[in-house]
């Protein structure tokens, strides 16, 4: 099963990387930097889909109090730190070539700078707890809260730059470019999928190492 | 709930006593709020009309850093000196810590913000007895969003590693809203509120103070859990 979807999530990030590089012609008014969005979109939403799955799964810990649920939210976590940071990078040189600066104070961009920090102090503070259950709850309380303030961070920066300026909207795209984006989408969820039953399984044998105590056999 | 004011006032007057006796936290408090301001003049340079336009900002960041280091102090006396669990152990609810805590928080701040108001006036040569009734509206919606997440954060890292370090990492992405909401409202106050905006940023530090509150309120008996 896990090696089924790993490739199948290789080969369909694969077409689409091929599609998006090769096959769909250049943006008429962007040129060739276009290509990024069918990168940069994605990692988005699973950076996105994965903090949603940390929500869920944390709010699950703290109702049910099963380690599990704690495992996969720090898996969760650290994928979507990956996407996150991937997006804005990618995001960053998007900017770069096509408004001609780095960085906009745009409301989507500041508010996934900010996601980016909360999920790493999520991190900071897993790595710094080192008994399972209080881990487990403190990262649970984050990821809670961490979820919940999001609407509203993007809320006040909404209103704070609408003061200067309407934040940057996606122009309707055209079918072709729609349909690669689409794919694209469909690769990176099951390589999402994928990366989160690896780690997974590694948290979990993590978890019962740690709990076996430091002179156990591996 | 009255059993949990109570008990909540009973935290409160301890931690007053022990702030009253002990006079470490406002002084310092005060004194490093201060030189923050003097360090805005210094980095921004002493431009009369550049720093009373941006007075409400300054005035804000200096309240949100030695706000955090009030923060940091809120749960570790109890901490080092070993009554965190026995105040734990108390019959009732443990929010009331929670409320006792930030209730302490407020009025420190409060206290802080009394003098360092004035300080901004005159530093930045801004007008403040004009709007001091909206003024204080904001100065209480604000420090009452900053503490109700600022407690939280501050029970949750007391007991980590690096918590000089962690609170702030918390603790100032959740602010955001707190921060610009302030500011915003700061900001339009003292130029008169020539484009009627300040009741829009009012109206966003109530309804995220109500929200942060309400979970803030739900969740904290899981961070005190043993």
């Amino acid at each position: 099963m896990q090696r089924t979807l790993g490739a199948l999530a290789l080969a369909t990030i694969a077409i689409g990387t091929i599609i998006g590089l090769f096959i769909v012609p250049a943006d008429g008014l962007q040129g060739e930097i276009q290509r990024l969005l069918y990168v940069h979109v994605p990692t988005a939403w699973v950076g996105m889909l994965a903090f949603f799955f940390v929500f869920i799964m944390s709010t699950l810990y703290l109702v049910q109090r099963r380690l599990d649920w704690d495992l996969m939210a720090a898996s969760a976590v650290e994928i979507g730190v990956v996407a996150i940071a991937l997006t804005i990078i990618l995001g960053s040189i998007w900017g770069q070539g096509t408004w001609g600066v780095w960085w906009e104070w745009d409301p989507r961009l500041t508010t996934t700078a900010l996601l980016l920090i909360v999920y790493v102090g999520y991190l900071v503070v897993r790595s710094m707890t080192e008994d399972p259950d209080q881990r487990a709850r403190w990262c649970a309380v984050i990821g809670v809260i961490g979820f919940v303030q999001v609407p509203i961070v993007y809320l006040s920066v909404f209103w704070w730059r609408s003061l200067h300026q309407p934040p940057s909207s996606p122009r309707s795209m055209a079918t072709v470019f729609g349909f690669t984006l689409l794919f694209n989408f469909a690769a990176y969820t099951i390589g999402f999928a994928y990366l989160m039953m690896r780690r997974y399984r590694l948290a979990k044998r993590e978890l019962s190492l740690e709990l076996a105590g430091p002179d156990a056999e591996p | 709930m009255t059993e949990l004011v109570r008990r909540a006032g009973a935290i409160l007057w301890k931690d007053l006593l022990t702030e009253t006796r002990t006079r470490q936290g406002l002084s310092a408090m005060l004194s490093f709020a201060a030189l923050i301001l003097f360090l805005f003049t210094f980095a921004f340079g002493a431009d009369a009309a550049l720093l009373s336009r941006i007075a409400g900002g300054l005035l804000w960041v200096a309240i949100v850093f030695t706000g955090t280091l009030a923060l940091g102090r809120s749960f570790q006396s109890e901490e080092l000196a070993g009554g965190a669990r026995l105040l734990r152990l108390y019959p009732g609810d443990v929010r009331a810590i929670y409320l006792g805590k930030l209730a302490g928080n407020v009025l420190l701040l409060a206290a802080l913000e009394l003098l360092l108001f004035p300080a901004t006036a005159v530093l930045f040569q801004v007008e403040l007895l004009p709007h001091a009734a909206t003024l204080t509206l904001v100065a209480f919606l604000g420090t009452l969003g900053f503490s109700t997440i600022g407690t939280f954060f501050a029970a949750l890292t007391v007991h980590l590693r690096a918590r000089e370090l962690l609170l702030p990492l918390l603790l100032f992405p959740a602010l955001v809203p707190v921060v610009i909401g302030s500011v915003g409202a700061t900001v339009e106050t003292l130029a008169g509120d020539p484009f009627g905006r300040a009741g829009g940023w009012i109206r966003l530090l109530t309804a995220y103070d109500v929200i942060l509150f309400v979970v803030c309120m739900w969740i904290f008996p899981v961070v005190l859990e043993e």
